[in-house]
């Protein structure tokens, strides 16, 4: 998985990033209820690093605020991401450390999905069962190589 | 009545399992802080005995108790199972279990307490004899399914196994001249099958899937009036009724009651759902009513639940929010 010789996608196709978000008049008023939103969630994981290339999975598209649908009264966020190639063999992994990112960040209450975008990989479904199986993913997140490679792409720039 | 008798505190992560001694007089639950707690009543509170701290290296997933109550057996992602001797006051762990290549999921003794077994994510099922002098000896390694294999069985009075997968299916077994072997796949779920749970009778298995249904099972022996087919002459096992449309997420969870015959639920919508047979429901075709839902029991996924096996409508769970809760629902039998 790392140390790979070959890259699988010599030349990925390099997306424009979206501007920052702009803030409302109530953006820092504690009185007014802020629900989160998909460019939350979106700013959540736009800066994780790909585990192939020095991008991150905005720049790749891989992840796309369309992409992201939150219900905050209903708890429940589901996030679809898009791997560049259908034969990604790194496609768990990005959505392991999606999944990891937003297990560290959002609130407890809420249910996160983490899937493929339909029909955008070869193991769409294999890969989409194994991220929403939580024991697995549990198990996954114990092992401790697996896990330094998943901090690499949450924290590129080496900040712990 | 949608309050918890008491909310039990103490795990500093995910609470993956919680199971009765045989006596019902102690509580055992387990998580990712890879501890092992025993709970037990003292009043009218129940109170944390011990913590058995350092139980294993990594998560511990699953406790079971010894049909004598002597021993506790706990299976854990370190790929081990370790026996531990609950005689005196001082648990002591006296055996340790290796072969699994990695994670063991589940644990469970047979009626006699002569057998165990244990399964894993490398995709096998094993079946150990208790020895005198606390031995265990591997006799059967089963790789039955394809894929990691979640909850492991035994039925309440025979020597019948039943194991349950993330490849969807569930695989009965039982013991032929000396090796354990296959005699029934039940298929019918369309994703991972997460827990099992016999009736006393064990003519039914209850199973709970990702699939967000619940299915039961029956039983036909060769010879049944009903005229079902028995290939081989062995017995078939049907789903005669399946639950969908009641659980809004994964089922992770199910525990058939012995006392009371009620079918208790966890899910990952947070919610603990009690379902009973209709009264007038017929035998293969049976009705099952949802009579209760406890839609915020948790504050996070529930992971387990478990009857007590002597107070009737005792009621034990535990979730990822860390906490262990305990339910009365002796009034709505």
């Amino acid at each position: 998985m790392v140390g790979k010789e070959r890259l699988e996608n010599v030349n990925p196709q390099v997306f424009t990033k979206a501007s920052q978000r702009v803030e409302s008049s109530t953006d820092w008023d504690d009185e007014v209820y802020d629900p989160f939103d998909a460019r939350e969630v979106f700013d959540l994981v736009r800066n994780i690093r790909d585990p192939e290339h020095p991008l991150t999975l905005e720049e790749l598209n891989v992840v796309e605020e369309c992409q992201c649908d939150v219900n905050d009264a209903e708890n429940s966020v589901m996030l679809h991401f898009t791997p560049t190639i259908p034969h990604c063999s790194m496609a768990s992994l990005i959505g392991l450390s999606i999944r990891l990112k937003l297990l560290q960040t959002l609130p407890t209450r809420f249910k996160v999905d983490v899937r493929i975008s339909p029909g955008t990989h070869a193991s769409e479904h294999a890969i989409n069962k194994q991220l929403n199986d939580k024991e697995r993913v549990a198990a996954a997140l114990e092992n401790p190589h697996l896990l330094e490679v998943i901090n690499k792409c949450l924290n590129p720039r080496g900040q712990k | 009545m949608a309050t918890a008798l008491e909310t039990l505190t103490g795990h500093k992560d995910r609470v993956w399992n919680v199971s009765w001694n045989p006596q019902g007089t102690i509580l055992t639950s387990c998580g990712s802080d890879r501890s092992i707690r025993l709970w037990a009543k003292e009043g009218d509170t129940w109170i944390n005995k011990n913590v058995l701290s350092e139980a294993h290296t990594r998560t511990v997933r699953c406790v079971a108790w010894s049909p004598c109550g002597r021993n506790m057996a706990s299976a854990s992602f370190d790929a081990t199972v370790n026996i531990w001797d609950c005689k005196a006051n001082e648990i002591e762990c006296i055996a340790t279990l290796e072969g699994h290549e990695n994670e063991v999921k589940c644990v469970a003794w047979s009626a006699s307490g002569s057998l165990l077994a244990t399964c894993s994510r490398d995709k096998s099922v094993w079946v150990w004899e208790v020895g005198d002098d606390d031995e265990y000896e591997c006799s059967s390694v089963l790789p039955s399914h394809t894929q990691d294999v979640k909850k492991v069985v035994f039925h309440p009075n025979a020597d019948i196994l039943a194991s349950a997968s993330y490849d969807n299916c569930i695989k009965l077994y039982k013991e032929d001249a000396d090796d354990w072997s296959v005699f029934c796949t039940l298929n019918g779920h369309e994703s991972t099958v997460w827990s099992l749970a016999f009736d006393a009778s064990g003519h039914r298995l209850a199973s709970c899937s990702d699939d967000n249904t619940v299915k039961i099972w029956q039983e036909y022996k060769p010879g049944n009036t009903e005229g079902i087919a028995t290939p081989n002459n062995e017995p078939v096992w049907k789903c005669v009724c399946t639950l969908s449309g009641y659980h809004n997420r994964t089922i992770y969870d199910i525990d058939w009651c012995h006392l009371s015959g009620a079918i208790a639920t966890s899910c990952g919508d947070d919610a603990i759902r009690i379902f009973k047979e209709h009264p007038n429901s017929e035998k293969n075709a049976p009705v099952f009513d949802l009579i209760l839902t406890i839609p915020q029991a948790h504050s996070e996924d529930v992971n387990s639940v478990s009857w007590n096996p002597a107070v009737i409508g005792l009621l034990a769970s535990s979730s990822d929010d860390g906490t262990v809760k305990l339910w009365d629902f002796s009034k709505i039998f």
